[in-house]
């Protein structure tokens, strides 16, 4: 009897055991790897939806796949007990579709208010900056002093985007070629470049540093170096890197 | 038609070009299987480079001198592996297995017809499969290798490539005829060829599963098939449906003026994300099938069922553009369809709760095709789950192109859809070939493959949280990405074994085939009616046709003796 119950129990249980600790045993060597720092207004916003979807989920998931292993031990099979005869409950079926219905609508509410502030109207901007993509590198284009694209004295880099910290920045994205995906991971947000069309996304940098621009949609073969440079500094430090570019470009 | 007139055909007929239901089933099985193992090669490649970047896989010279000098792998080559992986999978795998070899064999004998309304209709359908492989598969050995842009094509990439490219855009055209082919004499088949008493509510699920998918198979594949004859006069004939005025490429301006490239992702996610339901219906319908028979208790809520897998059908067909929240449509429409995919969550909610009623207060008995069963369930779960990242449309943003997106999607076409494969074939093997497949390798299998799979698709969530693009050569240039080379080799490690754990599946199906123990006809003491025949069934299916008296779960009824009630049998 408890043999037959070892054979037929124990390798259900290692395996929904054993696959998640598996898992843990591995991640837990080395660095934490989890969401990189948040360095955008929208990052703190948006870190915080995803908190809240990921104890949503996992409070369904724990329920379902506990409910799940304590139903598989206690409705195992025994001699003398038969299963019972039901073909379900109505009133059971209706609270779990209200019940998941009234978060999901809750949670799309949640959602729609960031996503009117990260993709609806951008506030008015500080800063304008033209990013156009090709097979596969970032062109950047400053207005300059006289505030219009497409002048004399637009300053041009090549993978170089400096940005003023706390300042509103409206990007224009364009491509060249294929399409693109302008990806900063520490500003939580992706933008795919598409050719014929201009899309205009909008951030503001809360914290300077280093960072990188990583293409996010497959462009060919050189798509995994598809790596910009993103530099957040202080306004003064901007322009004077601004005027030095200018100066570089004017001389060659 | 007098079937005892029929001469006994040739092994060509029989075997090759038959027409019958259940060879043309074996047939599909047998390609797929074949199908999924390369196409777990392809990514067992993928995961080496991801493991090990730029490491030497010295033997991969001989077979890919091109794609991998010295054994070190060229970007062309990661992004052929990939695209082909996907490709491999999705067509030539996961929905043949599901539909071809399970709409194939289950829909006559479980509606209780001799065979399909259209036999020949179904054996050019199974015959345009490999021949779509063959096509697509050409693209290995030309100029460039096979297609390179992603199983999603996007244009403008996928016109700029080579002739493996045109090659994927054929054979994709072949195979949608073949499904196209195959769904119609589906529904055909379901609505004229039920046996007497077989009302609509008393179909087993599976056939409820098969009939939906057919019907959206229906609607959204020449959406597909239209889509790639643009893709293709695009590629080929200088046409400019997706290709937009100014496009420089290889510093040559373009002639094209006039088309839409975001044109191409709304007709390709048209299509592609209705497969998604087509890709994981009938993997529900095995589901719910197998799980009542195993729990010796009918089925909880057939009805709510059948209008959730409706309800997925439909709504279906309104949520394609989610998976283009950061492609620059107008963002009124990410609003839009973020509300229609919360929607979608709703009916697969229920289903999963229904399978967990079935299971309350059963007499449940773990065989191999249950714990496939039950571990689709617990995995699509997780695949469910997770789409709701996906689908608050803010989170997407960030998660989008990610690994999170892959491990989302392998939760449910590999958690789900292949899970629900192998419970399908582990309970009706015996029904295909006459013989049980043996247990103790079953649940060897069973066990490995969870783990591993686990071991493999889990971590990507938390490398896509951390910011991982997929499709991605070498991650290690990365700043943010310096420090997840350790869980991805530990990914690696878990791929590896989970393609040599489905080396004992093969080893199981090969071998019970010929040395497995009888089955008999009714080996699970199951209700439906592809149990009241020989197994395996002879041409013609049933000696006489027989009568539905009820619906297919009643299992465990008070006051009989037995605890199955088949479809057949009169209650008294």
């Amino acid at each position: 009897m408890l043999r037959r119950f070892c054979i037929r129990w124990i390798p259900a249980f290692i395996s929904w055991l054993v696959a998640p600790s598996w898992v843990f045993a591995f991640s837990r060597s080395g660095a934490r790897v989890w969401l990189p720092e948040g360095i955008s207004t929208v990052a703190p916003e948006i870190d915080r939806l995803f908190y809240i979807v990921l104890v949503l989920t996992s409070v369904v998931f724990v329920l379902v796949q506990g409910t799940l292993l304590v139903f598989l031990v206690r409705y195992r099979r025994r001699p003398g007990r038969k299963a019972s005869y039901s073909h379900g409950n109505y009133r059971v079926e209706v609270v779990w579709t209200l019940i998941p219905a009234i978060i999901l609508i809750w949670l799309a509410f949640q959602n729609q208010r960031v996503w009117s502030k990260v993709r609806g109207t951008p506030p008015p901007a500080d800063l304008e900056v033209e990013v156009t993509a090709e097979q596969f590198a970032w062109n950047i284009r400053y207005a300059g002093q006289d505030g219009a694209f497409n002048t004399q004295d637009d300053v041009l880099t090549i993978n170089q985007l400096h940005l003023p910290i706390h300042q509103t920045i409206l990007i224009h994205l364009k491509s060249k070629d294929v399409i693109h995906s302008f990806f900063v991971p520490q500003f939580r947000f992706k933008q795919d470049v598409v050719p014929g069309l201009t899309t205009h996304v909008w951030l503001s940098a809360t914290k300077s540093g280093q960072y990188e621009i990583a293409c996010a949609e497959l462009c060919g073969l050189g798509h995994y170096r598809m790596r910009g440079f993103l530099t957040v500094e202080s306004p003064e430090a901007f322009t004077a890197w601004l005027a030095e570019m200018f100066k570089e470009q004017t001389a060659s | 038609m007098n079937r005892s007139s029929h001469k006994s055909p040739g092994f060509v007929q029989k075997y090759i070009f038959s027409t019958d239901h259940k060879t043309i089933g074996i047939q599909f099985l047998i390609t797929s299987l074949f199908m999924l193992f390369f196409g777990g090669l392809l990514a067992m490649l993928i995961r080496w480079q991801l493991g090990w970047p730029g490491h030497s896989l010295a033997f991969m010279e001989k077979i890919a001198p091109e794609g991998m000098p010295g054994g070190i792998m060229v970007p062309e080559y990661f992004n052929m592996l990939f695209t082909m992986h996907g490709s491999v999978m999705i067509f030539f795998a996961i929905i043949p297995l599901l539909v071809g070899v399970f709409g194939n064999y289950l829909i006559p004998l479980k509606i209780g017809a001799g065979d399909m309304a259209f036999p020949r209709l179904n054996m050019i359908s199974f015959w345009l499969v490999p021949v779509s492989i063959a096509i697509v598969c050409t693209g290995f050995f030309l100029q460039g290798g096979a297609a390179a842009s992603g199983w999603t094509a996007y244009a403008p990439l996928s016109t700029t490539m080579g002739p493996g490219q045109l090659c994927w855009i054929i054979g994709v055209i072949v195979l949608g005829s073949s499904s196209i082919m195959g769904a119609v004499n589906y529904i055909t088949t379901i609505i004229n060829l039920r046996a007497p008493g077989m009302t609509y509510f008393r179909l087993p699920m599976s056939i409820w599963a098969l009939f939906i998918t057919a019907i959206i198979t229906v609607l959204a594949t020449p959406v597909l098939a239209s889509a790639l004859i643009l893709l293709l006069l695009d590629s080929t004939l200088g046409t400019s449906f997706f290709l937009p005025a100014g496009m420089i490429i290889d510093g040559v301006l373009q002639p094209n003026a006039g088309g839409q490239a975001l044109l191409w992702q709304h007709l390709f996610w048209f299509y592609s994300h209705p497969a998604v339901y087509i890709m994981i219906l009938p993997a529900m319908g095995i589901a719910s099938e197998v799980i009542p028979v195993f729990a010796r208790k009918p089925l909880f809520g057939y009805h709510s069922m059948v209008w959730a897998i409706m309800a997925i059908a439909i709504l279906g067909f309104l949520v394609w553009a989610h998976h283009m929240f950061t492609s620059g449509m107008n963002p009124a429409l990410g609003t839009s369809f973020m509300a229609s995919t919360m929607v979608i969550a709703l009916p697969s909610a229920i289903k999963t709760f229904n399978w967990l009623g079935t299971l309350w207060r059963g007499s449940i008995r773990l065989t191999t095709p249950m714990l496939h069963a039950l571990a689709f369930v617990s995995m699509f779960v997780i695949g469910g789950l997770t789409g709701i990242f996906a689908a608050a449309s803010t989170v997407d943003l960030y998660l989008h192109d990610t690994y999170f997106i892959v491990g989302h999607l392998h939760y449910v076409l590999f958690g789900g859809s292949l899970f629900g494969i192998f419970a399908g074939i582990t309970f009706w093997f015996p029904k295909m070939f006459g013989r049980l497949l043996n247990e103790t390798l079953g649940k060897i299998h069973f066990a490995l493959t969870l783990i591993f799979f686990n071991g493999v698709m889990f971590p990507m969530f938390i490398l896509g949280v951390a910011g991982m693009p997929r499709r991605i050569y070498d991650y290690t240039q990365y700043a943010h990405l310096a420090h997840v080379g350790g869980l991805n080799r530990m990914m690696s490690v878990s791929a590896f074994c989970l393609g040599a754990a489905q080396l004992i599946f093969m080893f199981n199906f090969f071998w019970s085939m010929y040395r497995g123990k009888k089955a008999g006809e009714n080996p699970w003491q199951a209700n439906t009616l592809e149990w009241a025949t020989a197994s395996p069934p002879p041409h013609g299916n049933f000696e006489k046709t027989p009568t539905v008296y009820h619906g297919p779960y009643e299992y465990s009824v008070p006051g009989r003796k037995d605890d199955w009630l088949p479809q057949h049998q009169p209650a008294k």
